[in-house]
């Protein structure tokens, strides 16, 4: 039979890189915790946070239901077993809170292929093609062999995913679980990510030599660029166009549009390419 | 019907004058844009034009509404051929009709040199060569790779 899937956020890191709380850093708005929270808690059964010992009065945590650090265990793998042995019967989805392109659909495609007779199932980095340990579905079977990794003296859930029998996917998103652990990778997110809020789903047209090089009169594009200069930035590079955005003009929705515009998911953008009417 | 439209095929400019007479004007001035079989020292064999046409029709209206309101003219109408196009056709008509002369004629110039830097409509030259080539796009593609943005000329007016 299959476990029921609860759902933990791995809100107990020292954020010793950061030099401050990653939970608590916002991002459009919204802190971390919020936005792994919010979109944990509705595809899983029960939701937790988990945190340090030391953790358990900060007012940020303290809104979510919480199981504390199993003692004597460093690090992720601390939360991880701490869930397990309060929920012995329990699958955990094990999310770590500072993954801020992480989207829904990442989520649920894991749920969807999670394969209940592995240890785990868990992506496959696009960096390194090793398992992401944080963003990973473990089984209740994972409690026993964590126990005897950890008894071994290793506590890097990344090795213990190594040796076990993982079913491991390729993420649909291949960004979806960058994190950020400096102030300088926060920033080049936040930029490259347009705030890092969830993809949109936009139409593009393209026409005249756009069209040509995109190959394509248009596309559905899932992005996560906020305004039409950051969607053609991203769009640029993937067809490699001639013409830089100085030269164009760009419309949504058939209408004269500025660059710095937000876009809304279902908006049509097209890129105006010089025109020679006449 | 619009003031401004696009067609696909071969304009008949006798019916397009005929919907602008009006017994309230006494001037009427027409352009042709014509295909011609050279540009920019390259022998032309044919064109191809392409518009986003949601959007150009709505600019080409609103340039027509300005040429009213800006020279006091009575009728309006602007149509612009898109696909293939061969040597010597009509690629785009203008017509005015206005109570005098010179309201006519100004108005005429200003909807057809507005229409060729505002309203989204694409050219592709075909050449003897075999080559063929976007106007206005490949000479900006060209100095985008260079990096020479120095070119002085406004957006999209390439003239």
């Amino acid at each position: 039979m299959t476990a029921p899937l609860y759902g933990l956020v791995l809100a107990g890191g020292h954020s010793r890189r950061m030099g401050r709380d990653k939970a608590s850093i916002a991002i459009d708005g919204r802190t971390q915790l919020e936005r792994a929270f919010g979109l944990i808690e509705h595809l899983v059964a029960r939701a937790f946070v988990s945190v340090r010992d030391d953790q358990t009065p900060d007012p940020l945590r303290a809104r979510y239901p919480r199981i504390t650090d199993a003692p004597g265990i460093e690090g992720p793998i601390a939360g991880i077993r701490a869930a397990q042995q309060a929920h012995p019967a329990a699958a955990w989805l094990v999310l770590a809170v500072d993954l801020p392109l992480l989207d829904a659909p990442t989520l649920q495609n894991l749920i969807a292929r999670r394969d209940p007779a592995r240890i785990a199932t868990a992506y496959r980095s696009s960096h390194d093609g090793l398992p992401e340990p944080l963003c990973a579905i473990y089984e209740p079977a994972a409690a026993q062999a964590i126990d005897a990794f950890v008894a071994g003296g290793r506590n890097c859930p990344r090795k213990f995913l190594l040796q076990a029998d993982v079913l491991l996917l390729d993420q649909p998103n291949p960004r979806s679980l960058d994190n950020v652990n400096t102030p300088e990778e926060l920033a080049a997110m936040t930029v490259t990510s347009g705030a890092a809020t969830g993809s949109r789903q936009l139409r593009v047209q393209y026409f005249a030599l756009l069209r040509e090089q995109a190959g394509a009169r248009e596309e559905m594009v899932a992005t996560r660029a906020a305004t039409p200069r950051e969607l053609f930035a991203e769009l640029a590079a993937r067809h490699r166009f001639t013409l830089g955005s100085e030269h164009l003009k760009v419309a949504v929705n058939s209408e004269f549009a500025e660059w710095s515009r937000p876009l809304a998911a279902g908006d049509t953008v097209v890129f105006i390419p010089p025109v020679a009417g006449g | 019907m619009n003031a401004f439209r696009f067609a696909s095929v071969p304009l008949d400019t006798a019916s397009l004058r005929a919907e602008l007479i009006d017994a309230h004007c006494g001037g009427y001035a027409s352009f042709e844009g014509w295909v011609r079989d050279h540009n920019e020292g390259q022998q032309v064999t044919h064109l191809e034009y392409e518009a986003f046409e949601a959007l150009g029709l709505r600019e080409g209206e609103r340039i027509i509404q300005e040429a009213c309101a800006r020279f006091g003219v009575t009728r309006a109408l602007c149509v612009h051929r898109l696909g293939d196009l061969d040597l010597k056709e009509i690629a785009v008509w203008v017509g005015v009709a206005a109570p005098h002369r010179d309201e006519a004629f100004k108005a005429c110039r200003y909807i057809i040199d507005e229409v060729k830097h505002r309203v989204p409509i694409w050219k592709k030259e075909h050449y003897v060569s075999g080559d063929s080539g976007w106007v206005n796009c490949e000479r900006c593609a060209v100095h985008a790779h260079d990096h020479d943005h120095d070119h002085g000329h406004a957006h999209h007016d390439h003239g």
